[in-house]
């Protein structure tokens, strides 16, 4: 048994490895298939139209078809592609992404069916394993940068270089809203922290990290309102436009995988794992909590938040650059630094004073309403005194272009304004009259 | 403690493909290639980290070095060209000798600080990991080093905040915020502005070139819609012409003039609202 790891691996051997490792595989393959369906279908019901209907029932073959013209289609290499890193890219990312569902675990301890020999729903564990996800996802936004640069391309390049601003920040606020798990779970092990969900589950107290986990594992992924590194209405496809057939694939793939691993992630830390929820718990004295049920919990959540995706994705506009970058500096990393401050020194007083959870409970909701009711009894800002009247601007005071000293004001620039049109004399006669003040708007 | 032979190999692959890596930083033409190389090396170090049972620190060093780190030395190699060749010219006078006395210096003290330094005996890795790794790891940071540890925090901190004040910059005029524009929109509104944006040419009108007005609901044409240096060329079509563009259509096609019903279904009928009104404009 791994010491800090709740899931006991000690009777698994390198052929259950190969076995789960192959499953694993097997499952995020097929549920790209399905997701693809899953998201084309969602979408078009909520634009009133009834999505992919035409190759199987429901339509669900529709991704099987994409799949195979991806795969025949030609394979493209632009002359001025950067050859090897451009093979590299794609791999990458799929490789990466592909890694991340090794530390999820699908459910407890199950017993393979006509045998007596149990083993952990997971493929493996250890006590940084949450600190491993994140790093799969760093290193897989190489396969987006790499791509981008390697196309030889400059929408692909701008696409590359917003999407490592992008990721850069947005796992800041990840990062930060996971350490409050790792605060109150006083663990980084998956199997460990699912554990310690048995009684509540996490997205409960750390209700702020959650929404701001949820937030940021959008913005991740690249997935609208956040999909800026390859927003087709600016960069054409971002940093895939010079692919075609299978490397185009291969980051579609990626970013389907993504998604999936970001739920499984957010299932796994905050939402309780693979446990039943409250009254389907109580069953039987936790019956459905036990042997294979908790495969079902899992796959349910996960797929709740694929549609929490596809959901925003129909709803939301795509944000603009500065306001996404903003977002992401001055309110989410904010609020999470904030939020894990409450978290330590809620979690000090805890544990280390002792304190009772109503007690706390009561003091947090005494300190909220204190909280409240300063801000809404504050006396208002006084109306700052009227500036004086700027004083004279020199704009070549001493030969030199200088710039305006404090409490000078800049003059209008003679090239501010174009000079207006002269209205010609044919068009006055049929022409509305009022156009000529619109001539330093075009 | 020996090495087990898996190890052993572990170790022989890793360590070639490094040098490979590390070879390559230094003889690579593009400046992406080098940092690939040291991606490279930086993630066989956090395998064989993970290898030596210090799983922190390898996947640490992947989330911070490769994850952000490298990173940002990419954001900043593709901003700043892709294919910009460092200049080898020496812009201060002795350069290179100056940076190899200092690198010498570097490297005698380094050297002299190894080799005088007195390792206690070995714990044992059962004994440092015996309350997982990071929790030990936790325990000396910040039980035995925890003044070296908020010291370079607060080294960290001041170094970020010297780089927010290098890098700010005041403002001349005031910023132009979606607010502020809109606010000035509405002010300009007596002299005759519009809130919206400009209409598009050709709107509604017969053909969409853009040198044709777009017609308003009250089917006449909107001058403003033509781009403005059309019409200082005076290359815009002049209303005359647009309205009397049917008039000329109508006779080619060999057609009733407007008002009469048009009996011949082949031919789609030019819509109502614009008829209308411009028959009356004739008239």
């Amino acid at each position: 048994m791994i010491p800090g790891v709740h899931a006991d691996f000690s009777q698994d051997n390198g052929w259950t490895f190969l076995v789960k490792a192959v499953l694993i595989l097997v499952f995020l393959l097929t549920s790209v298939l399905v997701a693809i369906w899953f998201e084309r279908k969602v979408v078009g019901r909520m634009q009133v139209r009834p999505g992919p209907n035409v190759h199987g029932p429901f339509g669900l073959l529709q991704s099987l078809a994409d799949a195979m013209k991806l795969l025949l289609k030609e394979d493209m290499t632009v002359t001025a592609a950067d050859k090897v890193v451009y093979l590299l890219a794609p791999m990458i990312s799929v490789f990466c992404s592909l890694l991340v569902f090794a530390v999820v675990p699908f459910g407890p301890e199950v017993r393979l069916p006509f045998t007596d020999w149990s083993t952990p729903a997971q493929l493996t564990d250890f006590p940084v394993a949450v600190l491993y996800v994140l790093a799969c996802a760093s290193v897989g936004v190489y396969g987006i940068v790499l791509g981008g640069w390697s196309s030889g391309s400059t929408y692909p390049l701008l696409g590359s270089v917003r999407s490592t601003a992008q990721v850069i920040s947005y796992e800041l606020a990840m990062g930060l809203s996971l350490v409050s798990v790792f605060i109150l779970a006083g663990t980084m092990s998956t199997s460990s922290i699912v554990n310690e969900q048995t009684g509540r589950w996490f997205f409960i107290p750390l209700l702020p990290a959650f929404v701001i986990y949820v937030i940021s594992m959008i913005g991740e992924t690249n997935r609208l309102p956040f999909d800026l590194p390859e927003a087709e209405g600016e960069l054409v496809s971002g940093y895939m436009t010079e692919y075609s057939s299978m490397k185009f694939a291969w980051f579609f793939l990626a970013e389907y995988i993504n998604m999936l691993n970001v739920s499984a992630v957010c299932v796994t830390l905050f939402l309780g794992g693979w446990r039943a929820p409250w009254p389907l718990s109580a069953i039987n004295d936790g019956m459905l909590n036990t042997g294979w049920w908790p495969l079902l919990w899992f796959l349910v959540k996960v797929w709740l938040l694929m549609f929490v995706f596809v959901w925003v994705r129909g709803t939301l506009l795509r944000l603009r650059y500065d306001q996404f970058m903003v977002f992401g500096w001055k309110v989410l990393i904010p609020a999470a630094l904030g939020w894990l401050v409450v978290l330590s020194v809620v979690q000090y007083v805890r544990i280390g004073d002792g304190v009772s959870q109503t007690t706390l409970i009561g003091v947090l909701v005494a300190i909220g309403v204190v909280v409240v009711a300063t801000v809404m009894f504050w006396p208002s800002k006084k109306v700052a005194p009227a500036a004086p009247p700027p004083a004279e601007f020199d704009a070549f005071a001493g030969g030199f272009p200088v710039p305006p000293m404090p409490g000078q004001e800049l003059p209008p620039s003679p090239r501010a304004r174009r000079r207006p049109v002269t209205v010609s004399v044919d068009a006055a006669d049929g022409a509305d009259a009022d156009s000529d003040p619109q001539e330093g708007t075009r | 403690m020996t090495t087990t032979s898996g190890e052993a190999a572990l170790f022989g692959i890793l360590a070639t493909l490094m040098v490979i890596a590390a070879l390559g930083l230094l003889f690579a033409k593009r400046a992406v290639h080098a940092a690939m190389c040291v991606v490279f090396v930086m993630i066989c170090l956090a395998i064989l980290y993970v290898a030596n049972e210090a799983p922190f620190l390898g996947i640490v060093q992947v989330v911070v070095y490769t994850g952000a780190v490298m990173m940002l030395f990419l954001f900043v190699l593709m901003l700043v060209g892709i294919d910009a060749a460092d200049s080898l010219t020496e812009t201060i006078k002795g350069q290179r000798w100056i940076g190899i006395v200092f690198g010498a210096g570097l490297l005698v003290v380094l050297v002299s600080v190894l080799a005088s330094t007195d390792l206690p005996a070995a714990v044992g890795l059962e004994d440092a990991n015996a309350n997982t790794n990071p929790t030990g790891l936790a325990k000396i940071l910040f039980g035995d080093y925890v003044i070296g540890m908020e010291v370079i925090g607060v080294l960290l901190v001041t170094a970020a905040l010297a780089g927010l004040v290098l890098t700010h910059r005041q403002r001349l005029g005031a910023r132009t915020t979606q607010r502020s524009m809109a606010a000035e929109r509405v002010a300009a509104l007596p002299e005759g502005r519009l809130l919206t944006p400009l209409p598009a040419p050709g709107v509604y009108a017969q053909n969409n070139a853009m040198d044709t007005p777009a017609l308003g609901p009250d089917g006449q044409p909107l001058e403003h819609s033509v781009p403005r240096v059309l019409r200082i060329r005076g290359q815009q079509r002049t209303a005359a012409e647009v309205l009397g563009s049917e008039e000329t259509l109508r006779s080619h096609l060999g057609l009733p003039a407007v008002g009469t019903a048009l009996d011949d279904p082949q031919i789609p009928a030019i819509d109502e609202p614009s008829d209308h009104t411009s028959t009356e404009e004739r008239d």
